[in-house]
C-alpha cells in the first residue's frame, strides 16, 4: 500500500483520487517520462549509422529537457534559485571540458563522466533515504518501503562502485597511475567476501524493523563496502583491458540509473538505465570477444602482469629484423596499388592520425588506394581509433572492420602497421601455447609488403609476446616515434 | 504503478537495448558510450526530486551536488558527442 504523500503535481488530475502520490502518478506526467524513454531510444536507433547520428543525439537532448522540464513542473520547488544555479554550474563545466577535451583523451574522459553518473547515483539514493518523504517511499508505518529500500540500497551500491572504479580507470587512462595490473594476495577471496556482505547487508537493510527516515547505520557500511569494491575490482586489471572495464562501468552506470528508477517508479529512468545497461553489457561482449578472453577472466585481473614474454623474449634478440628507412618505404608505397593501414594505440599516443591521414592524401594523388584497418580492441575504447580518423578528416567509407577487410591482404601491396601489435600476431593462430591464441588478428603476413612503425624493437605488445611479424622476409620494420616516422616518409612523397 | 508493470518496463526495455545496440555500427562505439554517459543522467531526475523537496536540509543539499554532477554529465555528454558525431564524413565525390 502506497503511503499518502503530499502531492506536488501541478497539472490537474481531477479524475484521480486525492492522494495521488508519486506511485499514483498523473497519467500526463508519466505519459512525459515515457516520451523522454522513446527520445533515449532514438537517440541510439541514430548511431546505426553516422549519416543518422547526429539526429539522434538531438533526440537525446529533447528527451533529457522533457525528463527535466516535467520534473521541474511537478514537484513543488522550495528551492528554485538553488536548483537552476547548480544546473548552470554543472552544464557550463560540462560544456567546457567537452569544447576543450583532445580527442586522444576521450577513453579518460568517459571514465571520468562515469565516475559523476555513479557519484550522482550515490547521492540521490542518500538524499532518498535521509528523506524518503520526499520521493512517496515513506511507510504508514514510519519506515521506508521494504521494496524502496532493496532498490535504494542497489542504487546506492552499483553507484558506489562505478564512481570509485571508474575513478581508478580514470587514474590509469590517465597516466596518473601505472597501467600495469597490481595484485593484492587472495584479492578473489576479498573481492567475493566483500560482494557477499554488500549483498547480506542489503538484506539486512530491507528486514529491518527499524529503516526510518537516516535511521539504519548499515545502510552507511554498506555505502562504504561498495566504494570499496569498486576500488579494489579495478586495480588488478591492466592499461589494455580498459576498453572492457570502461565499457563495463558503462553498464554498471545504466544499473544505477535504473535501480533508482525504480525507486522513483520513473519510466525515463528504468527506460534509460535498461538501454545503458545493456549497451555497456553488449560492448563488454564485443571487446572480450575480440580478444578470445572470457569477461570473467578480463575482470578477474592479472593480464599481461608477467610481462617479458619468457622464452620468446630470449628468442627475440636472436632472431634477424630489417630495418627500413622513410625513403624506402616512401618507394614502395608510392608504387602499390592498395595500402591497407592499421591504426593501434602507438597511434593515438603519438598524436599521429593528421599527419598518417596526409600521407594517405599524398598517395591517393599516385593513385594508390589506402584504407584503414581497426580492430575492435585496437585503442583504449570501443571505437577509439575510428574517432581519430574521423578527427583527421578520413571519410568513414575509407575506414574498415576486421571482418570485412581480412580477405583483401592477399591483393594488398602495403599492409602499414602503425603503433598496433597483438592485433596483426599470427600467433593468436597458430601458437596454442600463446596467451593471445584465438584472438582473431589482420592477416598481414599475406601481404607482399609490411611496413611496421613501432618505438623500438624491445618492446612488446600488451600480451608480452614476440610477434613473427616483425622477422618476416617481406618486413621492414620503421623505428622511432610513429608521428615522426610518418612526417618523414610524407617529406620523401 | 505496482512492482510487476514496473518490473515489465524494465525488462522490455532491456530487450529494446538489446537490439539496438547490436544495430550500432563499430565505427560509432565511442560517441555510443559518450551518448549512453549523457542520457544515464537523467538520474538527474531523483537529484531534482531531492533538491526541490522542503524538509530534510541534508537531502536537500546532497541533490544539488547531485544536479551539479548530473548536468555535467548531461552538458558535457551530449556537447562532446555532438563533436564527434560532426567529425564522421564521407568521401568527397569530385
Amino acid at each position: 500500500m502506497v503511503a499518502p504523500f503530499e502531492s506536488a503535481v501541478e497539472i490537474p488530475a481531477e479524475a484521480f483520487p486525492p492522494e495521488a502520490a508519486v506511485h499514483a502518478v498523473n497519467p500526463w506526467v508519466a505519459l512525459a517520462y515515457l516520451i523522454a524513454g522513446i527520445c533515449f531510444i532514438l537517440a541510439l536507433r541514430g548511431l546505426s549509422s553516422p549519416a543518422t547520428s547526429r539526429s539522434g543525439n538531438r533526440y537525446g537532448m529533447a528527451g533529457m529537457l522533457i525528463a527535466v522540464v516535467t520534473t521541474l513542473v511537478t514537484h513543488e520547488i522550495a528551492s528554485l534559485p538553488e536548483i537552476l544555479a547548480a544546473i548552470a554550474i554543472g552544464g557550463a563545466i560540462g560544456f567546457v571540458i567537452a569544447r576543450r577535451i583532445a580527442m586522444t583523451a576521450m577513453p579518460q574522459l568517459v571514465a571520468a563522466f562515469h565516475s559523476l553518473v555513479g557519484l550522482a547515483a550515490v547521492l540521490v539514493a542518500v538524499a532518498a533515504f535521509l528523506n524518503p518523504d520526499a520521493f512517496g517511499i515513506l511507510g504508514a508505518d514510519g519506515n521506508i518501503l521494504t521494496v524502496s529500500r532493496v532498490e535504494m540500497a542497489l542504487g546506492a551500491a552499483i553507484g558506489a562502485i562505478t564512481f570509485s572504479g571508474s575513478v581508478i580507470a580514470f587514474a590509469k587512462l590517465n597516466g596518473n597511475m601505472s597501467g600495469s595490473p597490481i595484485l593484492l594476495p587472495g584479492r578473489h577471496l576479498i573481492n567475493l567476501g566483500t560482494l557477499a556482505a554488500i549483498l547480506a547487508m542489503t538484506a539486512g537493510f530491507a528486514l529491518s524493523a527499524h529503516a526510518g527516515p537516516g535511521e539504519h547505520p548499515i545502510f552507511w557500511v554498506l555505502l562504504a563496502a561498495s566504494f570499496a569494491i569498486g576500488f579494489l575490482l579495478i586495480i588488478p586489471i591492466g592499461g589494455a583491458d580498459m576498453p572492457v572495464v570502461v565499457s563495463m562501468l558503462n553498464s554498471y552506470s545504466g544499473w544505477a540509473a535504473a535501480a533508482m528508477g525504480f525507486t522513483l517508479h520513473n519510466t525515463a529512468m528504468i527506460v534509460t538505465g535498461a538501454l545503458v545497461g545493456s549497451s555497456g553489457a553488449i560492448l563488454s561482449y564485443i571487446m572480450c570477444r575480440a580478444m578470445n578472453r572470457s569477461f570473467l577472466s578480463v575482470i578477474a585481473g592479472g593480464f599481461g602482469a608477467q610481462g617479458g614474454g619468457g622464452d620468446a623474449g630470449e628468442a627475440r634478440t636472436e632472431r634477424p629484423w630489417k630495418r627500413g628507412s622513410a625513403e624506402d618505404a616512401a618507394f614502395l608505397l608510392k608504387e602499390a596499388g592498395q595500402v591497407i593501414i592499421i591504426p593501434g594505440y602507438g597511434m593515438a599516443v603519438a598524436q599521429a592520425q593528421h599527419v598518417l591521414r596526409e600521407m594517405g592524401d599524398l598517395l591517393k594523388e599516385h593513385g594508390v588506394t589506402v584504407k584503414y584497418a581497426i580492430h575492435p580492441v585496437a585503442g583504449r575504447m570501443p571505437g577509439h581509433m575510428n574517432v581519430l580518423l574521423a578527427e583527421a578528416n578520413v571519410p568513414y567509407d575509407e575506414v574498415f572492420e576486421l571482418e570485412d577487410i581480412n580477405s583483401e591482404f592477399a591483393q594488398t601491396d602495403v599492409a602499414f602497421i602503425i603503433g598496433a601489435n597483438d592485433v596483426v600476431n599470427p600467433a593468436a593462430r597458430n601458437d596454442r601455447s600463446s596467451p593471445i591464441y584465438g584472438m582473431p588478428v589482420f592477416d598481414v603476413e599475406k601481404a607482399k609488403t609490411i611496413f611496421f612503425i613501432k618505438r623500438s624493437m624491445g618492446g612488446v605488445g600488451y600480451a608480452g609476446v614476440d610477434n613473427d611479424v616483425f622477422y618476416m622476409d617481406q618486413t621492414m620494420m620503421l623505428l622511432g616515434d610513429a608521428k615522426k616516422v610518418v612526417e618523414e616518409i610524407v617529406k620523401a612523397l | 504503478m505496482d512492482f510487476i508493470s514496473i518490473l515489465s518496463i524494465f525488462v522490455l526495455a532491456c530487450f529494446v537495448g538489446y537490439y539496438v545496440v547490436w544495430s550500432v555500427t563499430p565505427a560509432l562505439h565511442t560517441p555510443l558510450m559518450a551518448v549512453t554517459n549523457a542520457i544515464s543522467s537523467v538520474i538527474i531526475v531523483g537529484a531534482l526530486i531531492a533538491a526541490a523537496a522542503a524538509g530534510s536540509p541534508g537531502a536537500k543539499w546532497l541533490g544539488l551536488l547531485a544536479v551539479v554532477l548530473a548536468s555535467v554529465n548531461i552538458f558535457g555528454g551530449f556537447a562532446v558527442t555532438e563533436r564527434m558525431l560532426a567529425m564522421y564524413k564521407k568521401k568527397e565525390r569530385k
